[in-house]
């Protein structure tokens, strides 16, 4: 099992042990004091570190987030990560983002395309040390493989996939195994560290960690 | 310029820049390639030290996100107010066009009906010689409709996520119908709730200004069924009590969902 990065803790909330962050609460989550519960089946995420994937974080690092939709996940992410970058390109869950970095000032949304890094490439430094990539839609593999010249050469790449968003009539496993190539042939590509299918919290989804080649 | 460079360029040139001026920045500018742009900005005397960075950051992305967000809702408002407009525009043209289909009809077939649904009865039809061109005719009618069903099905599905409380309180093509009356959606939230209920009372109120009838006292709101199921004489009424049922109506009209603090869990 992975250690907890700084910041997260399992803590009994609610009757139930969970993993939780630091931080105001965002979307109506159980919390205990100023601890907020952080639910693996709505994070896909959080379901990486509930199963002990080798997330590599340790806490403080500079992130890049893709698909950060309302903020829930992102929100937990911030209140334990450094500065952390935040692009979601749908305006509406982009409204309620906005209510989770105003109380968080290292949380920096931004509407842009992740298909598109050099609309972001002028205020998204470079170097970080992870990007956590949940976008959900057609080629996926493609939007890491734009955005890994973000990653620092030792920093590591948190991607979620979702099946049904590249076909949804193939077979999971035949879409995941094209993905996990595309994203390793290239030259510019990524190594995998791990990956594993999610399906006790999200059904159809691979996670996967890389490291940039 | 050789150098790419950061959102926050303007700063290193004058350290007083406006927001504004950052905020274009952010929206507008790009990159072939990301820099460590902290340590560029402090270098290049844009801020003080790394936490200034950070915080004119969060400021400026802040900032920037939310003009770009209102922006693009904006852009749906008057999607919506197009759709809704086109669909009147073809219902009230099928209907038109029935009403020439009907007398056309009658001259060649004393036993004509008459409105849309004879024009689709008409459409159906195997056209006997000398009736194909008033056939076809009930054909384009039997079209429009379908395009302004169409058309309905679009408010329908956008004005939920438009103005989600306005859909809800009046339903999505009344409410879509007030936005197109006002022009939009922040000229409805800016409206004094009086006139949001008399909007679409036009010709009432000319007759009134033209000094031979009595103020107009409930335009389109009348044909929410709440006012409608309700006698004449206390429609207006009605329509006053609709207008003031929330309890902040202009806000709540026009406040997304997202943003309205009541309905959020905190
Ligand atoms: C499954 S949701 C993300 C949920 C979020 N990561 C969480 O756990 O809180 C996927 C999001 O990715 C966004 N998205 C899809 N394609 C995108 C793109 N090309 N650029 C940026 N965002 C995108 C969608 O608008 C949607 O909000």
């Amino acid at each position: 099992m992975s250690k907890l990065p700084d910041g997260i803790q399992r803590r009994q909330i609610d009757g139930q042990q969970r993993l939780a962050t630091r931080g105001e609460s965002v979307y109506g989550e159980p919390t205990d004091g100023e601890w907020r519960a952080w639910d693996p089946h709505r994070s896909k995420l959080g379901a990486m570190i509930e199963l002990g994937m080798d997330h590599g974080l340790e806490g403080g690092e500079t992130v890049l987030y893709l698909g950060a939709a309302s903020g829930t996940t992102v929100s937990h992410v911030a209140d334990v990560a450094g500065p952390t970058y935040a692009v979601e390109f749908a305006p509406r869950p982009a409204r309620e983002l906005l209510s989770a970095a105003e109380s968080r000032p290292n949380l920096f949304p931004l509407l842009k395309d992740a298909r598109k890094p050099n609309t972001y490439a002028h205020v998204v430094e470079s170097g970080v040390d992870a990007i956590v990539q949940d976008v959900a839609t057609r080629g996926q593999a493609r939007v890491a493989l734009e955005n890994r010249r973000f990653l620092a050469d030792d920093g590591r790449l948190l991607l979620a996939i979702k099946a049904r968003s590249e076909d949804v009539t193939r077979d999971p496993a035949a879409v995941f195994a094209d993905a996990r190539d595309e994203l390793t042939e290239d030259e510019m590509g990524y190594e995998l560290v791990e990956s594993q299918r999610l399906d006790d919290y999200h059904t159809d989804h691979l996670a996967v960690v890389a490291r940039p080649k | 310029m050789t150098e790419s460079s950061g959102w926050f360029a303007p700063l290193a040139a004058d350290s007083d820049a406006d927001d504004d001026v950052l905020v274009a920045a952010i929206r507008d500018g790009s990159a072939d390639e990301p820099d460590s742009w902290p340590d560029r900005a402090v270098g290049e005397g844009a801020v003080e030290d790394e936490d200034a960075y950070y915080d004119r950051l969060h400021r400026a992305t802040m900032a920037a996100t939310r003009a770009a967000v209102t922006e693009r809702e904006r852009a749906d408002d008057s999607q919506l107010i197009h759709a809704i407009r086109a669909m009147d525009d073809c219902q009230r043209t099928a209907n038109e066009l029935a009403e020439r289909v009907a007398e056309w009809a009658g001259t060649l077939d004393p036993e004509a009906g008459s409105g849309i649904e004879y024009a689709r009865d008409l459409a159906a039809t195997e056209p006997e010689p000398g009736e194909t061109a008033v056939v076809s005719l009930a054909e384009q009618v039997v079209d429009l409709e379908a395009e302004a069903d169409g058309l309905r099905a679009y408010v329908e599905q956008t004005m939920p996520t438009v103005a989600p409380n306005l859909a809800a309180l009046a339903g999505p093509v009344l409410g879509a119908r007030l936005i197109s009356l006002a022009g939009g959606l922040e000229s409805l939230a800016k409206k004094p709730s009086g006139t949001v209920q008399v909007l679409g009372a036009e010709d009432a109120l000319f007759a009134h200004l033209r000094g031979h009838a009595p103020s107009p006292k409930h335009g389109i709101i009348y044909m929410h069924d709440g006012v409608r199921g309700t006698p004449p004489e206390n429609r207006g009424s009605a329509a006053r009590a609709w207008r003031g049922s929330s309890p902040s109506p202009r806000a709540s009209i026009t406040t997304p969902a997202s943003t309205d603090p009541t309905s959020r869990p905190n």
